[in-house]
């Protein structure tokens, strides 16, 4: 993975195939603890204790159509490169919670990215799941909850163009109004 | 400093979008629209699915063609990522593989416009992706 923008669209990812009905993507910049700190909680299906113990070998997938799962193993690699630390946990029936915490200014560090044209493709796509980000950085806090944004829009789409024209927008103006790290 | 855009500006928005949509209503039903499907696992994300899905997006609303354009899960074709499968009302699905920027305009221009295949497509056979 290039960035960290694509390992976050990679995660959310497993969320939708447990047939998560909220992806929750939380993004931290703590410059004081030289830490940036991602989180993606779901509530999907979740993993029994043998699924969760096997997530992180990349030579294991609940898939039946290829033998490898790398996603979660390549998040905790480039995690783990750069000082940070990797966690997963998982209930069955309840959902999903990965950490990923990585040296905020480590010279292994991925950049971010483009945050806004992932962020796009989950939330303005047409299934039924709700997301919920959050930025957090020392010169404040960007929320964004798809709930409240598709009660605003009432019977227009999340999926039209202009909607999505402007929610980058948004995003794009707050991200950069709270100076998100590169 | 610019102003910042925020959800209440979204209520303006909100109206003047729906009386777009209600205008073209009729025949407004998902199957009407062509269908593209970008495979986003994390083999077809490595090879750049996200920008091939962008591209399209932005390309096909850029020339005004109704399009549904959305993510899915893996295709298991690995080895030709990014994939997309591209449904033309009326006709059978067709999975390209190798879409990049250059190989999704062609598809666009000759598949969707002309309604005239071109090459990448990877032979399947299967009824759904989805199963």
């Amino acid at each position: 993975m290039k960035d960290l923008s694509l390992h976050i669209l990679d995660i959310v990812q497993n969320s939708l195939r447990a047939k998560a009905k909220l992806i929750g993507i939380e993004i931290a910049e703590r410059p004081e603890d030289n830490q940036l700190v991602i989180i993606i909680t779901d509530n999907g299906t979740g993993m029994n204790q043998e699924q969760l113990e096997n997530s992180i070998d990349p030579f294991f997938t609940s898939r039946t159509t290829r033998k490898v799962g790398l996603g979660l193993s390549l998040l905790r690699q480039n995690a783990e490169m750069t000082g940070g630390a990797f966690r997963i946990e998982s209930e069955l029936g309840k959902g999903t919670k990965v950490s990923a915490t990585f040296g905020l200014n480590h010279i292994d560090r991925p950049i971010m990215g483009d945050l806004v044209g992932t962020l796009l493709i989950l939330i303005c796509s047409p299934g039924e799941t709700d997301y919920t980000f959050t930025y957090q950085t020392p010169f404040g806090k960007l929320e964004l909850d798809t709930k409240e944004v598709k009660q605003m829009l009432e019977s227009v789409p999340i999926t039209h163009p202009d909607v999505r024209s402007f929610l980058k927008k948004m995003l794009n103006d707050n991200l950069k109004q709270i100076q998100i790290c590169e | 400093m610019n102003k910042i855009k925020n959800l209440a500006d979204l209520r303006k928005l909100q109206s003047e979008v729906q009386s777009k949509i209600k205008i073209r209503e009729n025949g407004n039903t998902p199957e009407s629209f062509i269908q593209i499907k970008v495979a986003m696992a994390t083999c077809g994300i490595a090879s750049g699915a996200k920008e091939t899905m962008m591209f399209m997006i932005a390309e096909l609303e850029h020339q005004g063609i109704d399009a549904v354009v959305t993510q899915t899960g893996c295709m298991s074709y690995c080895y030709a990522e990014p994939t997309i499968e591209l449904t033309i009302p009326g006709q059978p699905p067709v999975v390209y593989g190798f879409v990049n920027k250059t190989k999704a305009l062609e598809i666009i221009e000759k598949h969707i416009k002309l309604n005239e295949m071109v090459d990448g497509i990877i032979p399947v056979t299967y009824s759904n992706i989805d199963k």
